[in-house]
């Protein structure tokens, strides 16, 4: 997994920057909530494919009202439809946003919310699959003020 | 407060696709760096026609005033039910009919 490397060398660096100016550095298990949250939801499952189009700003001003909108490329009949859509952020307090559960009343497995970030961070979102596979796609998003004061 | 506001088509064909549109004014209160108590919905349902064809289960990371958007096949007769319920039971409702022809 690439993309787990990226983020943990990111985290490491982070954590060394942070160490230079005199600051506690990074809780290892505050790195290390998402990839639990992450292994839960895919339940020794493989990542199989990378369909999924994300719609999320580069730079938003206010973390705390960030639209996002998720796309995966599926008929969405019984036989073949997204059964759930997971959102987690590698770098907020908690690693949950949130969970979607499609059906195949729905004419397209397209979604649109609006989600927190604390800071510049990547967003992981998981697609299951009727089929039981799993897709994943990754967003990076900076911001300008964070948005979990609350 | 807490007031569901829900845009849909007053009428559509049977089987063409609706946009839904939710909207529920709510603080989503995580309490993680306030002093305030915690104050969250748990989850969002869409039902039609008595059916279940939409929810959300809300985490720390969904926003205050929670809205979604998505995209259904409508079918007769087009009553729709929106639920938010809040993690201590409360269960805030919106109810809306298309004319499915």
């Amino acid at each position: 997994m690439t993309i787990e490397r990226r983020i943990l060398l990111k985290a490491g660096a982070a954590t060394a920057a942070l160490a230079l100016v005199g600051s506690a550095p990074l809780r290892a298990d505050e790195v290390n909530a998402w990839q639990d949250w992450r292994d839960q939801i895919l339940d020794e499952r493989e990542v199989v494919g990378d369909g999924i189009v994300l719609g999320l700003p580069a730079v938003a001003e206010n973390g705390a009202q960030v639209p996002l909108t998720i796309r995966v490329d599926s008929p969405m009949t019984v036989d073949d439809h997204v059964r759930t859509i997971h959102i987690i952020a590698t770098r907020n307090p908690a690693p949950e946003i949130g969970t979607f559960h499609l059906t195949p009343s729905l004419t397209r497995a397209e979604v649109m919310t609006r989600i927190r970030i604390a800071e510049e961070q990547e967003i992981i979102v998981l697609a299951e699959l009727s089929d039981g596979r799993v897709l994943q796609q990754t967003a990076s998003i900076i911001v300008s003020i964070g948005g979990c004061a609350t | 407060m807490s007031t569901p506001r829900v845009r849909l088509p007053r009428s559509a064909a049977a089987g063409e696709e609706i946009e839904v549109r939710t909207l529920i004014d709510h603080p989503m209160i995580t309490a993680v760096s306030s002093d305030d108590p915690r104050d969250m919905l748990a989850n969002f349902t869409a039902t039609m026609n008595g059916e279940t064809v939409f929810t959300y289960d809300f985490g720390n990371g969904s926003a205050a005033n929670p809205t979604f958007t998505f995209y259904l096949r409508a079918a007769a007769p087009g009553d729709f039910t929106f639920v938010w319920t809040h993690e201590d039971g409360t269960e805030f409702r919106a109810e809306e009919s298309v004319a499915v022809s």
